[in-house]
């Protein structure tokens, strides 16, 4: 027998991950959707708070929706101090987070390159790499050749369209498994007594003056002392019924992967400008995000021309890429906000608490968020990370407008 | 890639169209007799129905004409397209 | 390399000619015709990879896509990651070696030419096999526009696998003279090696054709090696036919364990024999025709081991008479071999138990556990499937609107069965579309099958072997067995989503081919569930592998985004300019003269603009013709300055913002007329300037009698800025008096060039004299170069982006999208002179008002001079609180702002800078630090004028 291909397979799946009880009547805390911000919600409210008494309700199967579609970058170099705050306390969850589930998520530091192609994009490179440095983020500005040296495959020479003029670099961003971290989550929550409904949509909220008393389910009512919301691209669902105005709007996004491929990308890649996000994950494959399809949809699928156009960016960018294969192409929801930063905290109803709005931006939050909101819902107080993003900063014009400046949402 | 039915060119490809979201929201008569919440909500809130959605597009490769659409946003089919003066349809 | 299993005669090869190619080091022949598989067959090889995870030797186990067996990586003529041996056509040449489970990207650029061309059909017929050739036939004789892609190299489908006959003749003839019809039709487009691979909305389909990959090196460097076809149908057939499923046991995934739908395959269209020996395992009745159609050639089929309690009848008595051994109610339990099977272990089998298994010695083991319709496409297009008990398999349940599934596809397994479904569906597809089937559309006919007997659903044999299901294999691109599964939904896991995730199965090469529906039927068995409530996991785009390359098409390099460039292009190119992308389009950043250095060259243009005189081409500026009664009622709403009390001939410089208050733009607006204005925007700003006027006209004030018409395009712009500009203007154009007095500032005038009409503009982007001067683009190289001749007595300077930045950064003048970032109002940039009091509303007014907008800590436009006269600040600097010991303390830092722009001026002789700076017009005057590289460099807060504060010199 030939040796294994070395990286080509996974670590193995824990043997017990969760049980699959049928819902109580009640619970102290009912979070609203089983995907990572959830799921990171349940674990911490356990472990930070030692709040149990919690069930996490998924309309599907747990970490089933942009948990399972997302492509995995995690970072923290965003511009405002609002955002690098909330994304810099998830890093720094994220390096620990192996060993604080006792799974093994896949957590690999191999650093983000934001590529820039014209002088605004090395402006606003640089004004965000300065940024981060003085907000304590590692950042750096690499030059072409720089950049060549840590991915010798981006195509640095200066007679395509839009040749690269620099990038940034944080070195400790980077990716991860993406349902070893879900699942990781979900296991830590189910041992701490924590119960994960599946099949189990809310259809409904009981009211009585400004509380919530419970949630109406396709498994039966549930009486709730708190509720979070934690649905993502489905929140305005939830926050209609509860008649609730949220400014998100929901559009599909759309990503893929290639075959298995010996290792030739070592970091993970960005582009803005020639649209193209990119890394090679764990077995080999490449993954790879398009452009957020432009309507408002809930069908987790897009249109061809997204994908098309993703592929001539990576081409363009990258061309060895040229006779790498598209294997697989799906479709997330995004619930993107008016100013590309998430929707957080208190609601009109004094025992909801909102999460919402991430856009592109969810997976790399999900242990920081979920660390900030079991913190909000134990102590019906906004964590200090998450106070900056109020649904009220949209009457006050306090808004945190990640894509004017960085336009680097994902 | 849909075909959408331009009222004004027949269906083209969704390539050649730009998308405006929720329909049937008018600027403000008197933007200054808004509170700041209500000036809000006309700049940035907008309903994100999941199902049946009144929507603006643009035909902007096109006749460059806007126009209005009834769309389901989980099919992402188009019941119907409708000038911008006309109401919106009535549908069952 | 000999090829002792190839058969004497038959196949669809060309034997004439031998083809040499290269696998694992070793060479081999074969024949036109041949895949990579065939002909590895044909020398007896069938271990072509190991296994990826166990490193367990794999080999041919199908005969195309559904191959869960045979990854290879094919080096020459160009390596290619990851294909499958199965579906490789050979050409001479090729060399290729067996994958272990990731493929090689070339190091070197692809220079192959892809393209994709658009077609629009009545009918989009794909597979054409028995179903999708009739099919076509019914559409293509009522005069229906049809499209026929088929994956394969020639049409047959799976009568290329058989001995079929169909109007009394051998299929392959009738194939060919249905090929042919099709022909004749002018509306028809039959294409082989053609894949559909994806369905997506309004019957657009996605097809790839590989023109010249059957070439290999001979392939014509001319012709697109691959074509991504747009199909846009009516109405689609899917006749994508059905793919064998295999019967799991242990150690299934021994070399020479094969379908044995794929050993017919083999056999007739390649003219190869799987092996000498085959043990034959089947649960339903298609393996018999393997059994005897390789008995006839001459292969020992030692045994048909059939699930069954009992054999079909009709079969069991053609065995008989062909001498085949026939074991009703028994299994195949494992394999033994090395590195080939040399034994199939069979065993009794009643009531789902195994009996004590025995040996039965053989090279080849031909599996068939029933088939599965190919519904990839029909579920793409968000057609629901129903598992149907019988079959043990998904078929298409509900009609999907534009789109049908024919033949095997659908369930149908049986040839007449097929030819009648595709004409029905066809049919059928005709009556939606309005069109009438022809008069003379006969249905072809084929024998009518002996009545099946039913298939026994049998996913996988009980492991008697001890291993628990650990050599069972389910997956075997992802090494993932029935013991894996175990493992999962003994982990808690409930949904088939959970367990693919879990085991990983159908996330490799095939996406779960042959595995995928196994796995439902395994875990519905270990949970206790019935299959219908298992269900599948979502079958997604693309439906075989497409490379990336073929979906870029054309879209590579100049082609990726167009490429905007002036009139005057040429001269730029060839003045030496260095070139900077702005938006779409190229500009002239500077022009260095030899031995100059972007520093030294923007000096001097700088400096001929402030003393002498310079040109710039400002062609890219957008420019807006808004015409109509009401175009200065649009322009009031829309600028938050006041537009309507321009006189006619007279420019006014504008801001826009959007409804949050911000601003998105600025410019001139010239009024040519009382009804007319010539609107300028920024570069950049072009096109989101037209669309925001139209949208506003369109969607919010119909009432409006105006009309917005870009003239960018059809208006050259030559700024002629510096204290000469009036010399040379004056001497180009000697009808126009060029005075003050005549031809104030902010003022235009139309005059003619020799005939050519001309409008000359005071606008000053700089803060000197300037006058603008517009022409159509066919005149803008000869007045260009009449503006250098009149300017050369006074220096005339060509100049490029980065001096037009610096002259007007000099003036605080701010650059839209640089020096603000979507979250500057006009107060910010200091702009309130610019802001209407007396107008009621204008677009963002309401928005000024909101708390946010009060709060003295806004970031405003000022400059900045760092102290020490030399340090350039980089664009994009954070700015911080003066620090007395010059130390930054340790982060979190609290950010004043950020530098905009950044410039050494010629003029102030010092570097000196734009910046957004929290509460900056009450620092102007303090001093604050910028960390530059570790160092803190003091600067000065000043505002944002640095040359020229009176506005002296615009008048020269």
């Amino acid at each position: 027998m030939s040796p294994r291909t070395p990286g080509a397979d996974l670590p193995e799946h824990p043997d017990a991950l969760w049980r699959n009880p049928e819902p109580k009547r009640s619970y102290d805390v009912v979070i609203v959707g089983g995907g990572g911000h959830g799921l990171a919600t349940a674990h911490y409210l356990a472990k930070n708070h030692g709040i149990t008494n919690v069930a996490v309700l998924e309309k599907g199967w747990l970490a089933g929706g942009n948990m399972a579609r997302n492509t995995t970058i995690i970072r923290s170099n965003y511009l405002w101090d609002e955002s690098s705050g909330i994304y810099e306390h998830a890093l720094k969850l994220w390096e620990g987070l192996e060993e604080d589930l006792g799974y093994p998520i896949l957590f690999s530091q191999r650093g983000v390159l934001n590529l820039a192609h014209t002088l605004q994009d090395v402006r606003d490179s640089v004004r965000r790499v300065e940024a981060n440095k003085l907000n304590g983020v590692d950042a750096e500005w690499l030059e072409p050749d720089e950049v060549r040296k840590i991915c010798p495959v981006v195509n640095t020479s200066t007679d395509i369209r839009y040749p690269v003029l620099g990038a940034t670099y944080q070195p400790r961003a980077g990716i991860a498994k993406h349902d070893y971290v879900a699942w990781g989550f979900a296991r830590r929550a189910s041992e701490a007594g924590i119960d994960l409904i599946q099949d189990c949509e809310v259809t409904g909220f009981t009211t009585e003056g400004d509380r919530v008393t419970g949630v109406r389910t396709t498994r039966g009512d549930i009486a709730a002392g708190r509720v979070a919301l934690c649905a993502a691209g489905h929140t305005s669902v939830l926050t209609d019924m509860l008649g609730i105005r949220v400014p998100v709007q929901s559009h599909p996004l759309q990503a893929l992967v290639s075959e298995l491929l010996e290792p030739v990308h070592p970091t993970v890649v960005m582009s803005n400008a020639v649209h193209v996000y990119v890394s090679q994950a764990h077995k080999g494959e490449l993954v790879m995000g398009a452009g957020v399809d432009s309507y408002n949809g809930y069908g987790q699928r897009g249109a061809f021309h997204i994908i098309e156009r993703q592929m001539a960016a990576a081409v363009e960018l990258f061309p060895v890429f040229a006779r790498a294969h598209l294997l697989r192409t799906w479709g997330g929801i995004v619930d993107v906000s008016p100013d590309a930063s998430p929707i957080v905290g208190r609601t009109p109803y004094e025992n909801v608490y909102l999460n919402c709005g991430w856009g592109t931006g969810g997976f790399k939050a999900t242990p920081g968020i979920g660390w900030a909101l079991a913190h909000t819902v134990a102590n019906d107080e906004p964590h200090p990370l998450v106070a900056p993003f109020t649904l009220d900063r949209f009457v006050t014009g306090a808004l945190v407008d990640e894509h004017g400046a960085a336009a680097v949402a994902h | 890639m849909q075909l959408i039915p331009c009222p004004w060119c027949g269906p083209r490809e969704e390539a050649e169209f730009h998308y405006g979201g929720q329909a049937h929201v008018p600027y403000p008569d008197d933007p200054a007799a808004l509170s700041d919440e209500e000036w809000a909500h006309y700049v940035f809130f907008r309903d994100n129905t999941k199902g049946r959605f009144a929507e603006r597009w643009n035909h902007n490769a096109g006749c460059r004409r806007w126009f209005n659409a009834v769309r389901d946003t989980t099919t992402y089919r188009f019941e119907s397209v409708y000038r911008l003066d006309h109401p919106k349809p009535v549908t069952p | 390399m000999s090829t002792p299993f190839r058969t004497p005669a038959g196949g669809r090869i060309d034997r004439a000619t031998t083809l040499q190619f290269t696998f694992d080091g070793l060479g081999f022949t074969g024949h036109p015709g041949d895949t990579l598989a065939s002909a590895l067959l044909a020398a007896g090889r069938h271990q072509v990879a190991t296994s990826i995870k166990l490193g367990r030797p794999r080999g041919i186990a199908a005969a195309w896509a559904e191959d869960p067996g045979g990854l290879v990586q094919v080096e020459e003529p160009f390596p290619e990651p990851m294909l499958l041996a199965s579906t490789v056509e050979l050409f001479d040449g090729l060399v290729a070696h067996g994958l272990p489970g990731q493929g090689r990207l070339a190091d070197v650029p692809d220079s192959a030419r892809y393209d994709a061309v658009h077609h629009h059909v009545d009918v989009l017929v794909v597979g054409a096999g028995p179903a999708g050739l009739t099919a076509a036939l019914t559409a293509a004789r009522a005069g229906a526009r049809v499209a026929l892609v088929d994956e394969q190299s020639e049409a047959g489908g799976s009568l290329l696998s058989g001995t079929d006959r169909i109007d009394g003749v051998p299929a392959l003839e009738w194939v060919s003279n249905a090929v042919a019809e099709l022909a004749r039709h002018p509306e028809v487009l039959h294409l082989q090696r053609t894949t559909a691979f994806g369905v997506y909305d309004d019957g657009f389909a996605l097809a790839l054709e590989r023109r010249t990959d059957h070439l290999g090196a001979a392939a014509p460097k001319e012709v697109s090696r691959q074509r991504v076809w747009r199909l846009r149908a009516r109405s689609i057939v899917t006749a994508t036919g059905a793919h064998e499923r295999p019967v799991v046991f242990a150690d299934n995934d021994r070399p020479g364990t094969m379908l044995a739908g794929a050993a017919r395959t083999f056999l007739h269209r390649y003219g190869v024999l799987p092996g000498r020996e085959a043990v034959v395992f089947t649960t339903n009745d298609s393996a018999y025709d393997a059994a005897l159609d390789l008995h006839r050639a001459g292969v020992r089929v030692q045994a048909v081991v059939e699930a069954r309690p009992e054999a079909p009848p009709h079969r069991r008595e053609e065995c008989e008479r062909a001498g085949i051994r026939v074991l009703p109610g028994a299994v195949v339990t494992g394999t033994q071999g090395v590195e080939r099977v040399t034994h199939a272990l069979v065993a009794p089998f009643s009531d789902g138990q195994v009996g004590t298994s025995s040996a039965v010695a053989c090279d080849v083991l031909l599996v068939s556990g029933g088939w599965n319709p190919a519904v990839h496409l029909f579920s793409q297009a968000r057609g629901r499937l129903r598992y149907d008990e019988g079959l043990g398999a998904f078929v298409p349940g509900e009609e999907v609107d534009g789109l049908s599934v024919a033949g095997s596809a659908a369930g149908v397994l049986d040839l007449a069965g097929c030819l009648a479904d595709g004409q029905r569906v066809a049919r059928e597809t005709l009556s939606a579309l309005a069109i009438d089937p022809a008069a003379d559309d006969r249905l072809p006919s084929a024998p009518e099958p002996v009545a099946p007997t039913a298939p026994l659903v049998l996913w996988r044999v009980p492991d008697t072997s001890g291993a628990e299901g650990a050599t069972q294999f389910v997956d075997l691109q992802r090494d993932a067995t029935v013991a894996d599964i175990a493992r999962a939904v003994g982990a808690g896991l409930r949904s088939i989503e959970h367990v693919k995730r879990y085991t990983t199965i159908g996330t490799a090469h095939d996406q779960g081919k042959t595995s995928g529906v196994l796995t439902s039927g395994i875990t519905a068995e270990l949970l206790g569930v019935p299959v219908r409530d298992t269900g599948t996991t979502t079958f997604r785009p693309p439906y075989t592998p497409v490379a990336f390359a073929a979906l870029a098409g054309r879209d590579r390099g100049s082609l990726f985004d167009p490429e905007r460039v002036t009139a005057l292009h040429q001269w730029h190119v060839a003045a030496g300019a260095v070139f900077e992308d702005v938006g779409q389009w190229k500009r002239p950043r500077y022009y260095p003269e030899p031995g100059e250095d972007m520093e030294a060259a923007v000096l001097r243009e700088c400096a001929a603009a402030r003393t002498g005189v310079g040109i710039l081409d400002g062609s890219t500026l957008g420019k807006i013709d808004v015409q109509g009664p009401d175009a200065a009622v649009l322009l009031d709403r829309l600028y938050t300055n006041l537009i309507s009390s321009l006189k006619v001939g007279s420019v006014r410089y504008g801001v826009m913002c959007g409804v949050d208050g911000m601003v998105i733009d600025d410019g001139t607006v010239l009024r040519l007329a009382e009804d007319r204005f010539l609107v300028l925007t920024t570069t950049g700003g072009a096109a989101k300037i037209l669309d925001w006027m139209e949208e506003w006209v369109q969607t919010e004030w119909p009432d409006l009698r105006v009309h917005c018409t870009s003239v960018t395009e059809q208006w050259v712009t030559f700024p002629v800025v510096g204290p000469r500009s009036r010399d040379v203007v004056g001497a180009l154009f000697p009808d126009v008096n060029v005075s003050n007095e005549a031809f104030p500032f902010m003022t235009w005038r139309d005059t003619s060039l020799e005939g050519v009409p001309v409008r000359l503009a005071r606008i000053s982007f700089s803060g000197e004299l300037a006058f603008e001067v517009y022409v159509s683009p066919w005149y803008a190289v000869a007045v260009w170069q009449r503006l250098l001749e009149a300017g050369r007595p006074y220096g005339i300077t060509p100049y490029g982006t980065e001096t037009m930045h610096v002259l007007r950064a000099e003036k605080g003048y701010p650059i839209i999208g640089q020096d603000t970032d979507g979250t500057v109002t006009p107060h910010d940039l200091g702009m309130a002179w610019a802001v209407s009091k007396k107008k009621p509303d204008f677009v963002g007014k309401r928005s000024f008002a909101r708390q946010a907008n009060q709060d003295p800590r806004r970031k405003q436009l000022v400059g900045l001079l760092p102290v020490d006269r030399q340090t350039v600040l980089p664009e994009g600097s954070q700015i911080v609180e003066f620090l007395a010991d010059g130390e930054l303390p340790p982060p979190p830092v609290p950010m004043l702002g950020h530098v905009t722009s950044s410039y050494r001026s010629a003029e102030l002789a010092r570097p000196f800078a734009l910046a957004l700076v929290k509460g900056g017009r009450e620092r102007i005057g303090d001093t604050v630090h910028v960390p530059v590289n570790g160092t803190l460099v003091p600067v000065e807060v000043t505002g944002s004028v640095l040359v020229d504060p009176e506005g002296a010199r615009r008048d020269g």
